[in-house]
């Protein structure tokens, strides 16, 4: 909430998720613990060291984009329009229409996260300009006329806009992996700050491409677990032993409080804090303390005035690394206190991988649901405890639990690390 | 209340390195526009651009950073130490009070290129291990985070060539709620053969072989865009905490910000310059400034005639009821355009202005369109500016605006 006590309220929730179709499609796949991790379909990846992903059935094409719009977008702008067609229908805003109660487009935002942006398509250009990497100096006669669309993804927060006739703010955030907490962040801060009524936030990536699998292979931050592609995403179990990448796309309607009620809207939830900070310690490692992501919960707590006591669910970072796994667990003892003890917290990425920039935004769309539907998503595939990861992870079967308080986290490469704060309506605030 | 101030000025640009280099070329007149090095641009039809040549990175960047990070992130932080060592300022105590919040554009370019060209020659093995940590959006922030040890809240922002401003615009955010002191701006390589070619792409590029025939924002003849390279850093404080510290230098104040987005097509500017003008005037009104008292607008000069054409509307919209037309210039025409790094190096160069009172010109200007209302700046000047208005648009519909102040808290007339 902001100074002069502007609250910001979600009402609108559309996603694009592997294995499933829509928001509900996500929602029923999550409950039901089910996994959409397979072997890659998108390349021949036999030369990979991992070899899994959690692809989407996409096609933009069947889900309403036009000719034009698949040809000159890369596969995360496409899936970001998709997503927040989705959210626009379900918040029952005519945003951008000619109704009477269509929003006043100059006060309508967007914030869309991004980490690896338009790389599908650039990569694959590339290898048309390039002749497969036979030429330093690429031929332009094989490069596509929206290349300069592809290379900026700011492209994506454009389409968005135009999309929505949506003359507000408009940016990409691009913070690595907690991209999609912070552009739901930034666009809090937008409406409470007074700059918006209205933002469409959320975040797209579609990382499944050669490069993008190949530079985690090296690093060996992805999983190797290619026999058993299902089960290869573990997080917190002993045996994990690296990250599924994944891909796809969340977006928020995110309104001002007064704004929502005035219309009458159905509300998921209040946003209610949000913070960042860095490690400044290391691009990929973690420092097992968790101090700095305990900071940013700790930070975002605060600015509702909610009590960690209060806190039911923490939907986690849970890559699926050993480094995350302790780092993050560490976060939320130190940030929840003797609260981490009751906390139920789980991470859906055992279930629809690591979609970089993307997961951010899925995670709070999955948070924003589990506190509306009193329903929290498992952690699959979780079956054998790590010691040093003592908290309850909601292992492979939803719970049906109440909540009125739900954190969701994230980190990422470059040290960031994030956490939002969402309350349900019906919370009693004094 | 007073606005952030500017303290400390970090520049990497094509006219040179650090903040009084980079003056002094504008005031010698010197555009560093010049035929590409490094490689043969021939196939595409361009042949110029604005490349940083005097950069010796391992004067800036220590030998194990440099190998794992992309040119634009070595020009990030060397802007960051240059910045930071023109405030004097050093970490605080509080490890949270200092945020890094950067602009960027087109990421790591030839690192990435160079990865990409190895795995499909010679397959995924061939890919180095630095490269998921190079190339994405975020490296040079998070470099200049854990190098210098700010743990602050840090972000990166995305609006193509309104970037710069848009970091500045953030950081307020973040400043007001609680953190004092952030590092904007950012920088901006995309000179290798890959990135190029997709800029090139637009169509927006001049295809120009002499320097003073390719760039010409305003100019009858305007032609497209060169592409430079660079960018600026800047540090921002809350007037308490600059005290507190003993901060010696101020630049300026940022006494306003206004962003817009035409919201009209994927690639062609809206018609009107409706949103563009709203930008600026959110801009003026967010720092109770009337369009009167702005002494000089830095424009973003697209130089094409469309572009250029939008943004004097634009200008004139906001501007043209003056006793006395408003100084327009376009320093951009001096270094190509840096995307992100060239709405920061933007503001750096509007805060010289403010310093010296001296207006820089726009490079290469001898045909100007016609601009009612507006008194397009051809050759540097000697001039008071105590308030500027800055403008950057990014491709796509992206309008941004910000109100700089030479006396922080100056009184309203």
């Amino acid at each position: 909430m902001s100074a002069d006590g502007r609250r910001v309220v979600v009402t609108g929730i559309g996603v694009v998720a592997p294995g499933s179709m829509g928001r509900e499609g996500f929602w029923d796949m999550i409950t039901a613990g089910r996994t959409a991790t397979r072997r890659i379909t998108f390349f021949d990846a036999s030369r990979f060291r991992s070899q899994v992903a959690a692809e989407v059935d996409f096609d933009g094409r069947l889900l309403g984009l036009t000719a034009q719009e698949v040809h000159r977008n890369d596969r995360f702008v496409q899936m970001a329009m998709v997503a927040a067609d989705e959210a626009v229908a379900d918040s029952g805003l005519p945003i951008g229409s000619d109704s009477p109660d269509a929003p006043d487009p100059d006060r309508v935002g967007v914030t869309l996260g991004s980490a690896v942006g338009a790389t599908m398509r650039l990569e694959q250009e590339y290898v048309s300009v390039s002749d497969a990497g036979r030429h330093w100096l690429v031929d332009p006669r094989y490069a596509s006329r929206f290349l300069a669309h592809a290379l900026v993804p700011s492209c994506g927060a454009t389409e968005l806009a135009v999309r929505f006739g949506a003359h507000g703010p408009a940016t990409v955030v691009s913070t690595g992996c907690t991209s999609g907490i912070d552009s739901i962040g930034y666009g809090s801060q937008l409406i409470e700050d007074g700059d918006a009524d209205v933002v469409v936030a959320g975040a797209s990536d579609a990382p499944i491409s050669p490069i993008s699998m190949a530079c985690f292979d090296t690093i060996r931050a992805t999983t190797d677990n290619n026999a058993d592609p299902e089960h290869a995403s573990k997080p917190f179990d002993a045996r994990r032993n690296g990250f599924v990448m994944g891909e796809g796309a969340a977006v928020l309607i995110l309104e001002e409080l007064e704004h929502a009620r005035r219309r009458g809207a159905e509300v998921y939830c209040e946003v209610t804090g949000y913070a960042s900070r860095c490690n400044a310690f290391h691009m990929t490692g973690l420092k097992p303390d968790g101090t700095e992501m305990a900071e940013a919960v700790g930070q975002a707590l605060d600015q509702g005035r909610i009590d960690p006591s209060e806190v039911g669910y923490v939907n986690a970072h849970g890559s699926g690394t050993k480094q995350n796994d302790r780092h993050e667990t560490a976060a939320v003892h130190k940030s929840l206190g003797s609260a981490a003890d009751r906390v139920a917290m789980s991470s859906i990425k055992s279930m629809v991988g690591h979609s970089l920039g993307a997961i951010g935004s899925i995670e709070v769309a999955a948070t924003a649901l589990a506190v509306q539907r009193g329903v929290l998503p498992p952690t699959a595939n979780y079956e054998v405890p790590d010691p040093e990861c003592d908290l309850d992870y909601v292992p492979k079967v939803a719970r049906e639990q109440k909540v009125d308080v739900a954190v969701s986290v994230g980190s990422g490469f470059g040290g960031f690390q994030s956490a939002i704060v969402l309350a349900a309506p019906s919370r009693r605030t004094e | 209340m007073t606005g952030l101030l500017v303290t400390g000025i970090g520049v990497v640009a094509p006219t040179g390195i650090g903040v009084e280099a980079h003056w002094e070329a504008m005031l010698r007149g010197e555009p560093a526009i010049r035929p590409i090095e490094g490689f043969d641009p021939t196939s595409y039809g361009i042949s110029l651009a604005g490349q940083v040549r005097d950069f010796d990175v391992d004067e800036h960047v220590a030998t194990q950073l440099k190998v794992q990070t992309d040119r634009w992130t070595w020009m990030s932080l060397a802007a960051a130490t240059l910045a930071a060592a023109d405030a004097r300022y050093e970490q605080p105590e509080d490890v949270y009070a200092t945020s890094v919040f950067l602009a960027s554009g087109s990421g790591g370019n030839e690192f990435s290129q160079h990865e990409i060209q190895g795995l499909w020659a010679k397959g995924p093995r061939s890919v180095g291990a630095y490269q998921s940590i190079a190339w994405f959006y975020a490296a040079s922030t998070g470099q200049i985070s854990i190098r210098d040890g700010y743990k602050g809240p840090s972000g990166v922002v995305v609006s193509e060539g309104a970037g710069g401003l848009d970091s500045i615009g953030w950081a307020r955010r973040v400043a007001r709620r609680g953190t004092p002191a952030v590092l904007v701006g950012g920088t901006e390589a995309g000179l290798c053969p890959y990135a190029l070619l997709c800029q090139a792409t637009s169509g927006r590029l001049s295809t120009a072989t002499r320097p003073e025939e390719a760039y010409l924002p305003f100019d009858r003849r305007a032609n497209g865009h060169v592409v430079g390279e660079g960018g600026a850093i800047l540090l921002l404080e809350e007037p308490g905490a600059a005290r507190a510290r003993g901060a010696e230098k101020v630049w300026g104040e940022v006494a306003g910000y206004g962003a817009t987005h035409d919201a009209h097509h994927h690639e062609d500017p809206a018609p009107d310059a409706t949103q563009y003008a709203r930008a600026i005037r959110l801009a003026l009104a967010d720092a109770r400034v009337s369009p009167d008292e702005v002494d000089l607008v830095v424009a973003d000069g697209a130089g094409t005639p469309e572009l250029d054409a939008l943004e004097l509307q634009a200008i004139g919209a906001v501007f043209g009821d003056r006793r006395t037309p408003v100084p327009v210039t376009a320093p951009s025409s001096w270094t190509g355009r840096l995307m992100a790094g060239g709405s920061a190096l933007a503001v750096a160069t509007a805060l010289l202005a403010a310093r010296d009172g001296i207006v820089p010109g726009t490079a290469f200007l001898e045909q100007p369109i016609e601009a009612p209302g507006v008194d397009l700046v051809r050759d540097t000047r000697v001039q008071d500016v105590s308030t500027v208005v800055v403008l950057a648009r990014g491709a796509g519909g992206f309008n941004s605006a910000l109100v700089l102040r030479r006396t922080p808290g100056e009184a309203r007339t």
